[in-house]
């Protein structure tokens, strides 16, 4: 009886690493056929990778020369960091950028950590007065010496199509999601057609047609800076999308949800700003950070028209003469930043849909 | 009593309504009107004479890869059409390469094996959050332009050949008698059309099934390979071969061809590998359970049971990516690979300076093929629409 009641413990291969390994690696042939491979490859791309970025990388220098060995050689970036961070801007002037950095980076910082008082207010801050300072920082005015967009560049000038990309078009996104669900058939035809044109078009056609075709709707003496036109391609291009991102929130909100607020006698414009548009645009949050990555990434189109972005001036430092065949670093450098921020945003995003879910 | 009047008509619903699209329609035709003045007024300034005669007219310029008969002496409308082929030919190409990645990706993200699901998933997180742009690039000036000199190509099989002159694969020549062989080649297609109609049928009416998949595909290759050899094999394959500096024969896919087709099907991929997961979890687990316990096979299962509903989810989705691939090879003008935007929206618009023609013609054809698949996809999902009781 004794030998009955003994407890028999699992074998030692079904339970802890061994027993989750053979689990999920080894549980049958195939897959232990596929797991060997996958080893295989982690271990002829891992290893090299490891070693070109840090292992036998030069950090240290100033000059090509510095960099003897086999591995990267991150003295090319550090020499150009100055152009890639801020592009062409004045030296003396540098300051009011780095003010704008501050106040970004203080801003997100705040809105990230948890269970923080007044975030509603930091998020207005973010989205309606820190653009305002940064029109007077970046371009000059009360008392600022007038800096020329034409040496806007490098991340700074990404972060500032990115932001008015962004900030710009949520409001003209709402609008014409409201204007598309409308009752009104007039208002209804023009907004869709509105979207449609420019979703079904490529972003480089939209930045063509700004820098080709803005100056001659404009009347004559009237000409638009570069980065301006640009930026109002840019604008329309994601409010379109950002329509049909708020148009599907507001298509999710119930029936109900309608009625219970004419039947409270609110007005169109009320109901909307009241009840309709807090609970429908919440529910989307996630999907339009999503396009806020999507923005984020097309900046990097704007070196096609002639503006040097990140991406732009990584590509112009590389046919520096003093430092040709360094193109692979390059890359990778503004690839690791782009990634950061892109996973960033998405990582934030689904964080807040698990925050949000308020379990309908 | 009259002002009580008036006040019923101004807060009138309708009378409010239609206040509000009047307005709205004026100002909106009062700004096409001042943009339509302004431009016809700059184009008078500017010599600018509106209209498509332009394209008529002899190019002047050259395009370094063409599908088509295109010299200088070509019209800009030929221009046009070299530009549109050579769009829709890395679209093509593109989307064939970005399905197949996208969906193995996609089923090693589920696969219970946790290295290749973490694997699928490491891919897909880096590559999309990474801009297309940046990826050409790199694919363009780091990789195939770093590739060796044609005398150290890299060889596969002895009959394709990578350098940094671009992608050498061997030239399939069609001799005489090659043409029975085509006409052949579409009949047996139509007969196994007809064998699934009428297995189908078959089926329906007397619960009988017929193997069509395998019958038709023995029909199919049978008769290809029956008719390769009583004709003598008039297709053969011209390999490439060193002379000189270069290849020559063969096939030559410009390097910027293959830059292009990489970074746009691996970053495509990336995100068809999601709708492909987000499709195959749709179909809920009890579907499954449902089939097996009605003693269906474990392949019956996928075929009949899972993938039919998967597919459905995943269509729709799929197209549009397939949509935002051929937009998003509009990157082309970059790194002067000679599409549609280059050529056409690039060189002809500088050379002749009709901005409105070009860029209009240039949308139109994006518009055209967003139209078009929204079109096709609405006919699927009527035609896939799960009949609800």
């Amino acid at each position: 009886m004794s030998d009955v009641s003994k407890k028999i413990e699992p074998p030692v291969i079904e339970i802890g690493i061994l027993g989750w390994i053979r689990k999920n690696l080894f549980s049958t042939w195939y897959n232990t056929v596929l797991s060997l491979l996958g080893l295989y490859f982690l271990y002829i791309i891992i290893p090299p990778l490891l070693s070109w970025i840090f292992f036998d990388a030069t950090f240290s220098g100033s000059t090509r020369e510095d960099c003897t060995s086999s591995g990267a050689c991150w003295v090319f970036i550090k020499q150009n960091m100055k152009l890639i961070i801020y592009g062409l801007y004045p030296s003396d002037e540098l300051w009011r950028i780095n003010i704008a950095y501050f106040l970004l980076t203080v801003s997100i910082i705040y809105l990230l950590i948890p269970n923080l008082k007044y975030k509603g207010g930091v998020g207005i801050f973010l989205l309606v007065i820190f653009p305002i300072i940064c029109v007077f920082l970046f371009s000059g005015g009360l008392g600022l010496e007038n800096v020329e967009t034409r040496l806007w560049g490098g991340l700074f000038l990404t972060l500032v199509i990115a932001g008015v990309g962004i900030v710009l078009s949520l409001p003209i996104g709402i609008l014409l999601a409201l204007g598309r669900r409308s009752k009104l058939p007039v208002v209804s035809l023009l907004s869709t057609i509105f979207i449609e044109i420019w979703r079904g078009v490529p972003l480089i056609t939209v930045l063509f047609m700004a820098s080709n075709m803005f100056p001659l709707f404009m009347p004559e003496g009237v000409n638009f800076d570069k980065l301006i036109r640009a930026l109002i391609g840019v604008m329309f291009f994601s409010a379109a999308y950002l329509a049909e991102v708020v148009r599907g929130g507001l298509q999710a909100m119930p029936k109900g949800q309608y009625e219970a607020s004419q039947a409270a006698g609110l007005t169109y414009w009320r109901m909307m700003a009241l009840v309709i548009l807090p609970q429908s645009l919440k529910m989307v949050i996630p999907a339009i950070i999503g396009s806020f990555i999507a923005v984020f990434k097309d900046t990097t189109l704007v070196l096609i028209i002639g503006l040097f972005d990140f991406l732009g001036i990584i590509q112009f430092v590389g046919t520096n003469p003093d430092w040709l065949g360094f193109s692979h670093e390059g890359y990778v450098f503004a690839a690791a930043i782009f990634w950061v921020f892109c996973f960033g945003m998405s990582r934030y995003s689904q964080r807040l849909e698990k925050k949000l879910d308020t379990g309908q | 009593m009259s002002f009580s009047k008036f006040s019923k008509f101004i807060f009138n619903r309708n009378v409010q309504g239609t206040f509000y699209q009047a307005i709205t329609l004026i100002l909106v035709i009062l700004a096409i009107f001042y943009i339509v003045q302004n431009t016809a007024e700059n184009m008078v300034a500017r010599g600018l004479a509106s209209g498509f005669h332009f394209l008529g007219v002899e190019s002047q310029f050259d395009i370094g890869m063409t599908l088509i008969d295109y010299s200088p002496t070509s019209s800009y409308f030929d221009a046009f059409i070299v530009g549109l082929l050579n769009t829709l030919l890395v679209a093509g190409i593109g989307i064939f390469f970005a399905t197949i990645i996208g969906f193995t990706v996609g089923i090693m993200r589920l696969s219970s094996n946790w290295l290749i699901a973490k694997i699928a998933e490491a891919y897909i997180e880096i590559i999309r959050n990474i801009p297309l742009l940046l990826q050409i690039f790199f694919w363009y000036f780091a990789v195939l332009r770093a590739l060796p000199k044609p005398k150290e190509s890299l060889e596969f099989m002895d009959s394709v050949f990578l350098n940094n002159r671009g992608l050498f694969i061997p030239d399939p020549i069609f001799n005489e008698g090659s043409t029975i062989i085509f006409y052949l080649f579409w009949l047996t297609i139509a007969i196994s059309i007809f064998i699934f109609i009428w297995a189908k049928r078959r089926q329906n009416r007397t619960g009988l099934t017929f193997p069509a998949f395998y019958v038709s595909a023995a029909i199919i290759i049978g008769v290809f390979i029956a008719a390769l050899t009583a004709t003598g094999f008039p297709i053969s394959f011209e390999i490439p071969e060193l002379k000189g500096f270069n290849y020559r024969g063969g096939m030559k896919l410009i390097p910027e061809l293959v830059a292009l087709t990489f970074a746009l099907s691996m970053y495509t991929a990336s995100f068809i590998a999601e709708v492909v997961r987000a499709g195959i979890l749709a179909v809920s687990k009890g579907q499954t359970e449902a089939a097996r316990s009605v003693g269906l096979k474990e392949g019956l299962v996928l075929r009949l049971i899972i993938i039919p509903q998967a597919l459905r989810v995943i269509v729709p989705p799929l197209t549009n990516q397939f949509l935002n691939l051929t937009k998003n090879s509009s990157l082309a003008a970059a790194i002067a690979y000679p599409d549609l935007v280059l050529v056409f929206a690039g060189t002809a618009l500088m050379q002749t300076g009709q901005a409105i023609e070009i860029i209009g013609m240039v949308m139109g054809v994006y518009l055209f093929l967003s139209l078009f698949t929204s079109v096709l996809m609405n006919l699927f999902n009527r035609m896939m629409k799960v009949g609800e009781r």
